[in-house]
């Protein structure tokens, strides 16, 4: 993350020039009150948009193919609230694992050490390699393929007896799935943030005798943040929806089964749809926001853009930082 | 005299076949300050680099404090050392680099009390007030909240100066540390550098500044090829360098 000095440096000096001195306000110029520029384009489009989405408002509130009554009758339905709770929660749980699986495929594949490096490409290999909706299936048919496990040393000595079927129910069964398949696609996501940290952060940690692991979560993985975040916030919505994927393992309680489901029942696909929409534009519209406050979070000290406290405190020091000059 | 701070003999670095160091033999006393000075290419960078351990020596020894940096010596034979010993032995030596490589996320006062709260496991409290003071020091105490970015290039360099004098080094690295500064932002931070100095630091100054050298310098040695030319008193070895590339060199800088 190069950050741009050369060169420029004399643009924000010592605070010692003249002109910002505490006694250049008395005979400073008055602030400029400009007219602002008219901008009719940007009054013309704006119209334009608005008209055309009235049309769309009134011909979809019009159509009776959408059968409004049925979709309000659904949007609150305990049904569907609780699908919609079981999508969240394997979504959150499946990016949970996700995500640090994926950070400690990322450390591995760029570790010295041969075997980290080629089980994490292998894994990789796999996981991107396959059809997600593949490996849900699969992973449903694990019970039947592993119907119990030993845990021992093999030949000789066993220590416990599972049943698979016990351990793991279609839910958790999903959330593997889930999560080790995004943990491939989130290997190569905090791959490229770590590797987009300069060198020289690494080795000025390390100058300063800082362990590799408290410069990886100190100094390295905070600033990798910056790139991680927003393509990890696709990945977060996208695996939303993918979701209704777990049908394949087979698990039928999230929203898109269950308001399918409801759709046979009211002989209308298209209200009970719009639901389904509706709840997953609700869900994103909230994550995105989640990911605007963690971007601006992950971007401090990245401009030379002060916030106005900032700038304020600077102003309140420059009064004392004047006269103290340099050593 | 004690055990020099930095002892090094014919001590060489291979990168795979290409050899920057061939048999650097110097000695840094406690206290004082050296200069490195030589063409682009020459190793000196990766001379500093060796005294630290950034990068490992291949062959001849090299002492920091008596203790022989980057490996330990049992039975007649060489073992490599564990990353934790490496960096004990880091911790005591301070870096200033000539990109200054701040943390861009941590703000100025962060910067310089990181490494003691996570390395020393200094109180949080102790190592902001220490850092307060070291600020003080280099003159930017009014800009103890601003993030790098925020500093001009002179102002960057201070806290990392300050950023390394928070671990209570016994030696100083510096590697070119005015050389990416707009003219008028040297003296800034060349004088902090002096103030060290006079504090008895012992330091080791990468540098084209040969004011800086005559001023404040014990010894200057010039450095071609990977090779030690000609050392002594700064004074004399700018007034009368005695070998060719020396006087080709200086004639350059000067
Ligand atoms: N990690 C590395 N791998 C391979 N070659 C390297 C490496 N580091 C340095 N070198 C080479 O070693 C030689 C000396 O480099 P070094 O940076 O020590 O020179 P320097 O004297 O500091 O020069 P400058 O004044 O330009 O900074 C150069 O030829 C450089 O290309
Ligand atoms: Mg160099």
């Amino acid at each position: 993350m190069a950050i741009s000095h050369s060169g420029t440096g004399s643009g924000t000096g010592a605070g010692s020039d003249p002109g910002t001195g505490p006694g250049a306000a008395d005979n400073a110029p008055e602030l400029i009150q400009a007219v602002p520029l008219r901008r009719p384009g940007r009054w013309i489009a704006a119209a334009i948009v608005i008209i055309l989405l009235f049309l769309f408002l009134y011909g979809a509130a019009t159509n009776s193919a959408y059968d409004w009554s049925t979709y309000g009758h659904y949007l609150f339905d305990k049904r569907v609230s609780k699908a919609a709770g079981v999508t969240l929660s394997l979504t959150v749980l499946a990016m949970f694992f996700g995500i640090v699986l994926g950070v400690v495929l990322a450390v591995m594949r760029l570790s010295p050490n041969p075997v980290l490096r080629y089980v994490s490409f292998g894994w990789l290999w796999f996981f991107r390699g396959t059809p997600v909706y593949v490996q849900l299936v699969f992973w449903g048919l694990l019970v039947v393929i592993y119907k119990q496990i030993d845990l021992g040393i093999p030949f000789v000595h066993q220590f416990a007896h599972i049943d698979t079927q016990n351990l793991l129910t279609y839910y958790w069964l999903a959330v593997i799935g889930l999560a080790l398949n995004e943990s491939a696609y989130m290997a190569e996501i905090v791959r490229a943030g770590l590797t987009s940290v300069d060198e020289g952060q690494d080795e000025a940690a390390r100058a300063l005798g800082m362990s590799w692991g408290q410069t990886m979560r100190r100094i390295v993985l905070p600033q990798a943040m910056r790139v991680i975040i927003p393509p990890t916030g696709n990945e977060l919505i996208s695996m939303l929806k993918t979701t209704s994927l777990v049908t394949a393992v087979p698990l039928t309680t999230e929203l898109y089964s269950r308001t399918r489901d409801l759709a046979v029942e009211t002989f209308n696909p298209i209200p009970m749809l719009l639901v389904a929409s509706t709840w997953y534009l609700f869900f994103t519209s909230i994550l995105m926001i989640g990911q605007f406050y963690l971007e601006r979070y992950f971007a401090r000290g990245a401009s030379r853009k002060m916030s106005v406290r900032q700038l304020q405190a600077l102003a309140d020091a420059q009064g004392v930082g004047n006269q103290k000059g340099l050593i | 005299m004690a055990e020099p701070m930095v002892r090094s003999e014919l001590v060489c670095k291979n990168f795979g076949a290409l050899r920057v160091l061939k048999g650097i033999s110097l000695t840094v006393d406690r206290g004082e300050v050296t200069c490195l000075v030589g063409p682009s290419g020459s190793g000196k960078s990766t001379f500093l680099r060796c005294i630290n351990h950034l990068e490992q020596v291949t062959a001849g020894r090299l002492w920091v404090d008596g203790e022989l940096v980057g490996y330990h010596e049992r039975g007649g034979k060489l073992h490599e050392m564990p990353a934790k010993d490496a960096a004990r032995q880091r911790r005591d030596i301070g870096m200033v680099f000539q990109k200054f490589n701040l943390f861009p996320h941590l703000t100025a006062l962060e910067n310089i009390s990181e490494a003691p709260i996570r390395v020393k496991k200094q109180k949080k409290t102790v190592a902001t007030d220490r850092a307060r003071e070291l600020l003080d020091q280099v003159g930017l105490s009014d800009k103890a909240k601003a993030y790098p970015a925020q500093l001009s290039g002179g102002q960057q360099q201070r806290v990392a100066i300050a950023r390394a004098l928070a671990m209570d080094p016994k030696l100083m690295l510096f590697d070119e540390p005015t050389s990416a500064l707009d003219p008028e932002l040297v003296g800034e931070v060349l004088d902090v550098m002096k103030e060290l100095a006079r504090g008895g630091m012992t330091m080791i100054v990468v540098t084209h500044e040969m004011g800086f050298a005559r001023e404040v310098a014990d010894s200057l040695v010039f450095m071609d090829a990977g090779v030690v030319v000609e050392s002594g008193k700064p004074r004399e070895v700018l007034a009368n360098p005695q070998h060719e590339r020396t006087k080709a060199f200086l004639s350059k800088v000067l």
